[in-house]
């Protein structure tokens, strides 16, 4: 097909409607831009910090490229080029002090690795490595010329005869500028630059300027690190930092789910330590038992509103809202004043002597408190959509259905409530997801039992700072949310699914 | 399409000068965060005050103490500190100084000496627990308990050993819900020698002795998140007694009138105070330090303990407590430093903490979920 | 005339106040006999829906008694009273298909399954929608669906059948259809029918009597063509078909004729119904068809009056032309479209008339 100016019609349609779109994405720009910056982006950085393992790498970029040579499975701590390795590698991150944040992640998967880094941060400058730079400097004052050295480290000839030297000098360098804000050709090298220069001396590289070795008593790195803390010639320390120092791990995965790395592969942790999937199994119970309670009191209250006149509806829904215009920690701490033990309702029923003043009833800081408080907070998620839907089921087919011969239970079951049911779902998917992620209610009625495994991830981004097992909890909250929705879609239908019209 | 392209141009220039004004600090204010309630009131009238008309500088304050190092972290991979000092417990203030994210200071440096010539170093003492912390005070999580719910005919509770009596004390506890003092105690009560407390603790027959101990009240236990829980279950008598911060059960008593007793025993040490975000401008560091300065110095530290009972970390300002503010009754008497008070007295280990913490946390809360 | 003791359907005096303020339905009498096509036929707000409402037992008589083939039926629960219903937007359940609806008042009678499919595959059969048992209602037309209420409340079948302004949702055309089928489906069935409208068409073309409610009380009640030719009151004779309305008073009755001297100061004759003295106020009622223009067409005795044709509109099969008349603009007569036909001009000058017994002198 033609259109009149002769082009094809399908080409002319499709640039009448560009314009359109264009103009509409314009429109929705401003919101699509906020949703990916507000929300995409951070869970994308949630995803990544779950796996993300860098800070190994980074902190020790050498000792993991010498680790690669140490067998993990014998029992033996590694040997000598390892801790000249570390030695330059925690020097430096001392200086930038990198090495206390190395610390804590490492401590996340093997306690005391924190205080054994501390420690070797503030002892690593004390090593007696200075041997080497008076051996070097006495041989020839060249040495301890930092404009000599500058020199040196410029000549592509002696950068190829010296590897570890020109690695390390460079390091240095580059921390000198970043950290000290010096010009490394007027700072003298330090000792751990010597270090590195013996050992390419000692394997027999050419020096610039020839020095008699045989004087020099060699220092035993691996001794002075053992001297610091035995730890470090605890092969278990090794198989930790060597595990951990790919880019990426699932290690928090693992945790997230009570499992560990350990010797012979992943196996389950301690049963002292069995922590998540037991949140996992309470959190799902609880935010079920709320959508279901919410479902139960919340089915009458929609079907009053929908049913009443106009008026009395209003008021109604009125007190239906009458939560949401209140603040959710003055709600949540009403609820404190009535269930505890001294509180109101336990009052009321010693009161009406219905129980004994000794045995009054446990309702806060349990599950039960969590479950009361929360259904009450998302109960108007459940009464709105319910409401939305029943308000569009004509009150004629209830007539038609008793007119039929059914009696009123027959009639609200086989007719009324299979119409009613997008509601329920609609109310059921909001209510259980809302309580899945809910914290600060079970936070602060839940006690010890009663808590969700959100407040495990606060925990962990506010407090314990292990912002790694936080993201991977969430990530698995959220896969496990977004498993239940495919269920649901594939069982219900999620277009049968109603919040209004 | 003119108008939406002016109207996106708007929008971002309005964000992006809202950005700038947010990240623009004022040449002539700082933003400091502490706690909130009595102890910042404590703070504004012993530092903050004295300081503002001193120096003409504005203080805002932020009460987001509890959640400090979370956010600190969060501002340093945002590469924007809003914060200029930041009041943290000790264990926190190692943690930060850890990640990087709270400055090193050099204390003698940075800190006025004692009006006697002393130095800052050895006037404030062992309560420099990290480079990066900054003491101000030592309060203790400490025991109070309804002097009406005590049996007839018993003694009332003397100390945290008591928490564990529960033939002579019936009734409901109210414990912290972290490993932190509950592990120390459970050991200690259970005939562990103090200074034997965190060798043990670093077995699992010593952890598990603890949570043994620990397991003969659990049911009897309301676990707390926020200091000001235990002050609200004794006054509502929902329990016998319960550990919080030694400066809010003063205030349940002396200031509210409420009948409970302080058991003193045991009372677990603990120090707050300062620590400098990493990555302030120099101007703005510059001005931090001056500030430090001035509310550090052993007056200073004395006055706050006219308005709480948390005792000055400076030896030096010991001498000079004097009455509370308002009440006018001595305050030496309610200091956890007080002898009588510090009979028995629990010294926190936060270095150990810091390693340990993860992993008792762990079974801690795998502890209290069974 | 049946009285309450034999009707099959009857109420009594029955008086229905939603507010307790005012009557919607005020003395209400009614009494039908079995197998009747009843049509209650008023304006919105007159009170004939509540009354279906009351006997179908969703609405509860404020006072008097309704009965049920001698049975008090006040009491009873309407899934107990067996009666059919069509529902003016049918009411078909959307989550059941149609033979599940049809099978829904056979399964809460506890009927047997093989009963069941018989019954609803003769009721479809009756309806002419056997095919479509396994559809759902959204999938099928207005008329459709219409015919699906229609075999759902006969399925069981009942002995009365209520309607509700069943064909008020459908187009001219199938509405028309579906009048003539419903009928028919009712005389075969031997089925007593409440039939609910504000259609007067249909009320005419579909009933065996048609009460006609206006403010709460059956203003007549009478067979289709005694309503149309011998309205009681001037409501009837305004509200049923097209009326002149001339207004004036009584001057002078005699048995069955009387003169009535109009407002404008003529004077003519009419039938007297509702007035019962010299000197009352009425409201004459011609029917435009009854009108003559046509002198030698005219009664010879019978008082003519002058008229102005004002319109003349061409309407296929009549004629309607619009006359100024003893001061009103709003005479209308209608004249068949035949051959000889006149076709009046506006302007032009006639003169009227009717045979006395069409013109009826009614209720001011």
């Amino acid at each position: 097909m033609l259109a009149a100016d002769g082009r094809p019609l399908k080409a002319s349609l499709n640039r009448a409607l560009r314009r359109q779109k264009i103009r509409a994405l314009f429109l929705i720009a401003p919101l699509l831009i906020f949703i990916l910056v507000s929300f995409v982006m951070p869970i994308f950085d949630m995803l990544l910090r779950s796996v993300e393992n860098q800070i190994v790498g980074n902190t020790l970029p050498r000792t993991v490229v010498a680790l690669q040579d140490w067998d993990e499975n014998a029992d033996t701590a590694p040997d000598e080029v390892v801790f000249a390795a570390l030695y330059t590698d925690i020097a430096l991150a001392a200086e930038y002090k990198t090495h206390t944040r190395l610390g804590s992640r490492l401590n996340y998967e093997m306690t005391g690795i924190s205080s054994l880094f501390r420690k070797t941060g503030r002892a690593v400058g004390r090593f007696e490595t200075d041997v080497y730079t008076e051996a070097f400097q006495a041989a020839d004052p060249a040495y301890a010329d930092p404009a000599q050295w500058a020199g040196w480290m410029q000549d592509d000839n002696i950068r190829a005869a010296l590897p570890q030297t020109t690695n390390t000098y460079d390091a240095w360098a580059q921390m000198i500028v970043e950290e000290e804000n010096d010009i490394p050709a007027e700072e003298e090298p330090w000792d751990f630059v010597y270090t590195a220069l013996y050992a390419d001396a000692a394997g027999g590289a050419a020096l610039p300027i020839s020095v008699d070795l045989s004087a020099i008593e060699p220092v035993s790195l691996q001794a002075s690190f053992a001297e610091i803390d035995e730890d470090w010639i605890d092969p278990d320390v090794w198989q930790t930092i060597k595990a951990f120092s790919p880019s990426y791990t699932d290690g928090y995965f693992l945790n997230a789910v009570d499992l560990l790395r350990g010797a012979d592969g992943v196996e389950q942790r301690p049963e002292n330590e069995r922590l998540y999937i037991g949140q996992f199994i309470n959190t799902f119970v609880m935010s079920l038992s709320i959508m279901g309670m919410c479902v139960l009191l919340g089915y009458p209250i929609a079907w009053l509103l929908a049913n009443l006149p106009a008026r009395s509806a209003n008021l109604l829904m009125i007190l239906v809202l009458l939560p949401f215009w209140t603040s959710l920690l003055v709600r949540t701490s009403a609820w404190k004043v009535l269930l505890q033990q001294q509180g109101v309702i336990n009052d009321l029923l010693v009161w009406m002597r219905i129980i004994a003043d000794d045995g009054r009833l446990t309702m806060i800081n349990n599950q039960t408190g969590t479950i009361i408080a929360m259904t009450h907070i998302l109960l108007p998620f459940m009464i709105l959509p319910l409401y939305s839907v029943m308000k569009t089921i004509p009150p004629s087919y209830l007539r038609a259905a008793k007119s039929l011969g059914a009696t009123d239970w027959t009639a609200f079951w086989r007719v009324y409530f299979p119409q009613s049911v997008p509601g329920i779902g609609a109310g059921c998917i909001l209510v259980f997801i809302l309580s899945i992620g809910y914290y600060i209610t079970p936070e602060l009625v839940g006690g010890t039992k009663g808590v969700f495994i959100s407040n495990r991830i606060a925990f962990h981004i506010s407090s314990s700072l292990n912002w790694g097992l936080a993201a991977a909890l969430g990530t698995i909250l959220l896969t496990v949310v977004m498993v239940l929705y495919w269920m649901y879609d594939k069982i219900v239908g999620i277009d049968n699914v109603k919040l209004g019209g | 399409m003119k108008t939406t392209l002016k109207l996106m141009a708007t929008t971002c220039l309005t964000l992006t000068a809202t950005m700038a004004v947010a990240d623009g600090h004022m040449a002539n204010e700082m933003t400091i965060v502490s706690w909130g309630g009595a102890y910042s009131a404590s703070q504004d009238n012993a530092y903050h005050q004295p300081y503002i008309a001193q120096s003409g500088i504005s203080i805002i304050n932020d009460e987001s103490a509890s959640e400090a190092v979370a956010k600190l972290r969060a501002m340093n991979e945002a590469g924007n500190i809003t914060w200029d000092l930041v009041d943290v417990e000790a264990a926190d203030a190692i943690r930060l100084c850890d990640e990087g994210l709270a400055m090193e200071v050099d204390v003698d440096e940075v800190l006025a000496a004692a009006p006697d010539g002393t130095s800052a170093t050895d006037d404030f003492g062992g309560a420099l627990v990290s480079d990066c912390f900054i003491p101000q005070i030592v309060f203790s999580t400490t025991f109070g308990y309804r002097t009406d719910m005590v049996p007839e005919g018993v003694e009332p509770p003397s100390g945290a050993c008591d928490v564990f009596d529960l033939e002579t004390y019936p009734g409901k506890r109210a414990l912290n819900r972290n490993p932190i003092a509950n592990m120390e105690w459970a050991l200690l009560c259970d005939g562990v020698a103090y200074e034997d407390v965190y060798d043990m603790l670093e077995t699992d027959e010593g952890q598990a002795q603890a949570f043994a101990k620990l397991d003969t009240i659990k049911d009897q236990t309301i676990w707390w998140t926020a200091g000001a829980e235990t002050p609200q279950l004794l006054a509502d008598g929902e329990i016998f007694m319960g550990s919080t911060y030694n400066g809010r059960l003063f205030s349940l008593i002396a200031e509210q009138g409420q009948p409970v007793g302080m058991a003193w025993d045991w009372q677990m040490f603990d120090l707050d105070g300062w620590v400098i975000p990493t990555g302030l401008s120099e101007d703005r560091l510059a001005r931090t330090l001056d500030y430090v300065y001035f509310a550090t110095d052993t007056q200073r530290l004395a006055d706050q303990a006219a308005y709480i009972s948390y005792g000055p970390t400076r030896q030096s300002s010991a001498p000079l407590v004097g009455k509370h503010a308002t009440l006018g009754i001595d305050m030496a008497p309610h200091m956890p430093t007080e002898p009588s008070n510090a009979e028995n007295t629990f010294y926190n280990n936060y270095l150990w903490w810091a390693d340990y913490r993860d992993d008792l946390d762990a079974k801690f809360q795998a502890w209290l979920a069974q | 005339m049946l009285d309450n003791e034999n009707a099959f359907v009857a109420f009594d005096r029955v008086q229905k106040s939603y507010d307790g303020e005012t009557l919607v339905v005020k003395d209400l009498n009614l009494a039908m006999p079995k197998g009747e096509f009843l049509t209650m036929l008023g304006p919105s707000g007159s009170g004939k829906t509540t009354c279906l409402m009351m006997l179908a037992g969703f609405e509860t008589a404020t006072h008097g008694d309704i009965t049920l083939d001698g049975i008090s039926i006040n009491n009873i629960p309407p899934h107990k009273r067996g009666i059919g219903m069509v529902f003016q937007n049918y009411a078909l359940f959307p989550h059941m298909t149609v033979a599940e609806n049809l099978s829904f008042p056979l399964e809460v009678r506890k009927m047997g399954k093989s009963e069941r499919e018989e019954k609803v595959k003769r009721a479809l059969d009756m309806v002419q929608m056997g095919s479509f048992a396994g559809r759902r209602p959204a999938q099928l037309s207005g008329g459709q669906q219409q015919r699906i209420a229609l075999a759902r409340a006969l399925v069981f079948e009942p002995e009365l059948v209520l309607m509700d302004e069943p064909l008020g949702a459908l187009d001219k055309q199938l509405r028309e259809t579906l009048q003539f089928e419903i009928t028919n489906l009712a005389h075969d069935l031997g089925i007593t029918t409440v039939y609910v409208t504000h259609d007067q068409t249909e009320a005419l073309t579909m009933s065996d009597r048609v009460a006609v409610f206006d403010d709460g009380r059956i203003q007549q009640l009478a067979p289709p063509d005694e309503l149309y030719e011998k309205p009681q009151n001037s409501f009837v004779a305004q509200f049923i078909g097209e009326n002149n309305t001339l207004e004036g008073v009584v001057q002078e009755i005699q048995g069955e004729t009387c003169i009535v001297k109009l407002d404008s100061g003529d004077i003519i004759d009419a039938v007297p119904v509702n007035v019962s003295a010299v000197g009352d106020r009425t409201k004459v009622s011609i029917r435009p068809e009854r009108v003559e223009f046509k002198r030698d067409r005219l009664h010879a005795d019978a008082h003519t009056l002058k008229a102005e044709v004002l319109e003349f509109i061409y309407m296929g099969d009549i004629f309607r032309t619009r006359l100024r008349v003893a001061g009103t603009d709003e005479f209308v007569i209608k004249t068949r479209n035949a051959p000889d036909q006149a076709r009046l001009k506006p302007g032009e000058m006639i003169e009227i008339g009717w045979l006395p017994q069409d013109c009826r002198a009614l209720d001011a």
